[in-house]
């Protein structure tokens, strides 16, 4: 079921249009991503559902409200973490969850949420001395203590050292395991295939592929490749032959073979008939980067 | 309503906490007072000032010093701050919306400058017995009119500084000035007469603090020139006010 809706969405500054007809829909219970390069419109978009932003047209409803109309009632069930939002540097972890509760009609037990998210420790902690990655999660923290049922998290990972990011990575599926959608907007295409459900691809203010990560990379292209160091040596044309194989390249004493299908179990079972030892053995996919460059012509990172 | 308090009980918190807001808002004042004051012919009536002790003359100076740091240094500092840092942003993104933290930041800063200025007056008797103000009413309302116009500068400053570090610039110009022409620098009668006018009508108008100080009645239209500036700086801060 659909707890996002956006339709034809149309946000321009000026003469530039950093949002020409966006649509998607979110089901309930899933994370879903939003990735594009920089300047696509990810955040435009994002802040037109977040109703942080007043769009030009089209429709947008989250939960049946109209973020452009129902603001005040979207605050209470939507939680949002903003790219670089800090707190004050002498504000304590427990003070800030405990003010951010008094916001909300029913807020989430912050003393759950705090042990949850790892923080217990760091309760009497002021904000300016926690690490990067302590600063992130009290970051998310607040974003759930609302008890959101949707949850929009832009940029989570940025700056984050690879322990934290994998931490967080981990903590984002406990959240949607206990019932929270989660719109995900990243540029990092390690994190939209190991979170992501669903993703939409934004380029230049439109959406240009939703699918999931498999979905996406297979859209592109099925090709894959086999790597090996062969034992003995054996002509091109014994693999050739097989329907799989496209292509077979020779990288000194390594042979790359190009193909579809079920490449693998062909080109082993070709080699194990001919006695051939395949050493150093590895398939390589599309990836969803390929797949990206593929789908907006451009590579993510900015 | 619930929010309001917790915000102001957060505001304070931090007020207190930061070292430098405590000491230059809340004590120096009372310590350049009680300094100046131990130097014994400060302590002489003098003719200069028509016959009354320097350490008497210079308390109203003494608290728009008070007002001055705190409205006009403190409290656009900090919500500069909160903008750069996106802490308003952040409020946002909750069904609070970011006046309320204005509101919080604003009772703490007026409650620090009256704590200030009391600690003044107080500190001035106990010590030098510089008599408390003998137009008590008058008084009142010249130091509430007097705050208002300078916080209320102090907010347009805050509507509009992007950064700290550019409201610190504006405000550190704002603050000279209002010492200046308030008598914290150079005692009043030493200042041109062209000058010591024009600083009737500076916020948050030492004049009417002194003769409201002397039992005299403040002169009616500096307090009118008082609120007619909060009004203004108040009604402009609150229509170009950035809240992210």
């Amino acid at each position: 079921m659909a707890i996002i809706e956006v339709e034809d969405l149309v946000k321009h500054y000026g003469e530039q249009r950093a949002a020409n007809g966006v649509s998607f829909t979110v089901d309930e219970g899933e994370i879903f991503g939003i990735l594009g390069p920089n300047g696509a419109g990810k955040t435009t978009t994002v802040e037109c559902v977040e109703g942080l932003r007043t769009r030009d047209a089209g429709r947008v409803s989250v939960m049946g409200l109209d973020p452009a109309r129902d603001v005040k009632e979207l605050r209470q069930v939507l939680g949002i973490q903003l790219q670089e939002s800090r707190l004050p540097d002498r504000m304590r972890v427990g003070e800030a969850l405990d003010l951010y509760r008094s916001f909300y009609r029913s807020p989430a037990d912050p003393g759950r949420l705090i042990e949850s998210l790892g923080l217990g420790a760091k309760r009497k902690t002021p904000f300016g001395k926690l690490s990067g990655g302590q600063q992130q999660r009290l970051s998310i923290a607040l974003a759930l203590i609302g008890n959101p049922r949707v949850a929009v998290l832009d940029e989570l990972t940025t700056g984050l050292d690879p322990q934290a990011r994998r931490d967080t990575w981990d903590l984002i599926e406990q959240v949607r395991d206990s019932g929270v959608t989660i719109v995900l907007v990243t540029h990092f295409m390690d994190e939209a295939e190991r979170l992501c459900d669903r993703l939409a691809v934004i380029d230049a203010g439109k959406v240009v592929a939703v699918d999931t990560p498999a979905g996406l990379t297979a859209r592109v292209s099925a090709e894959q490749r086999v790597r090996f160091r062969p034992s003995a040596d054996f002509p091109d044309a014994l693999l050739l032959d097989l329907p799989e194989v496209a292509a077979v390249e020779r990288n000194g004493s390594q042979v790359v073979v190009a193909g579809s299908g079920n490449l693998l179990q062909a080109v082993a079972s070709v080699l194990a008939r001919s006695h051939i030892v395949a050493a150093d053995l590895r398939v390589e996919q599309v990836s969803l980067d390929d797949a990206f460059v593929a789908l907006t012509g451009k590579p993510v990172e900015s | 309503m619930s929010s309001l308090l917790k915000l102001t009980a957060a505001e304070a918190r931090l007020f207190v906490r930061d070292p430098t807001s405590l000491v230059i808002g809340l004590l120096l004042p009372t310590v350049i007072l009680v300094g100046l004051g131990a130097v014994p012919i400060l302590r002489e009536p003098s003719a200069d000032m028509g016959g009354v002790r320097f350490v008497d003359y210079f308390a109203p100076s003494v608290i728009v010093m008070s007002v001055a740091v705190i409205g006009l240094t403190t409290l656009p500092a900090v919500m500069a701050g909160y903008r750069e840092r996106g802490v308003l942003r952040r409020m946002r993104t909750t069904p609070a919306h970011p006046a309320k933290l204005l509101v919080a930041q604003l009772i703490v800063n007026v409650a620090a400058a009256l704590a200030s200025a009391l600690l003044v007056v107080v500190a001035g008797r106990l010590a030098y017995g510089v008599p408390l103000p003998q137009n008590p009413l008058g008084f009142a309302l010249a130091f509430v009119l007097g705050i208002t116009a300078v916080f209320a500068i102090g907010m347009l400053v805050a509507a509009v500084a992007g950064t700290a570090r550019a409201a610190s610039g504006i405000s550190t110009v704002l603050f000279m000035s209002v010492m200046f022409f308030g008598g914290v620098y150079l005692p009043r009668f030493m200042l041109p007469d062209a000058v010591a006018r024009v600083g009737d009508y500076v916020p948050p108008g030492v004049q009417t603090l002194l003769d409201s100080w002397n039992g005299e009645s403040p002169d009616p239209v500096q307090l009118l020139a008082m609120a007619a500036i909060a009004v203004a700086a108040g009604a402009a801060s609150a229509r170009i006010f950035k809240w992210e």
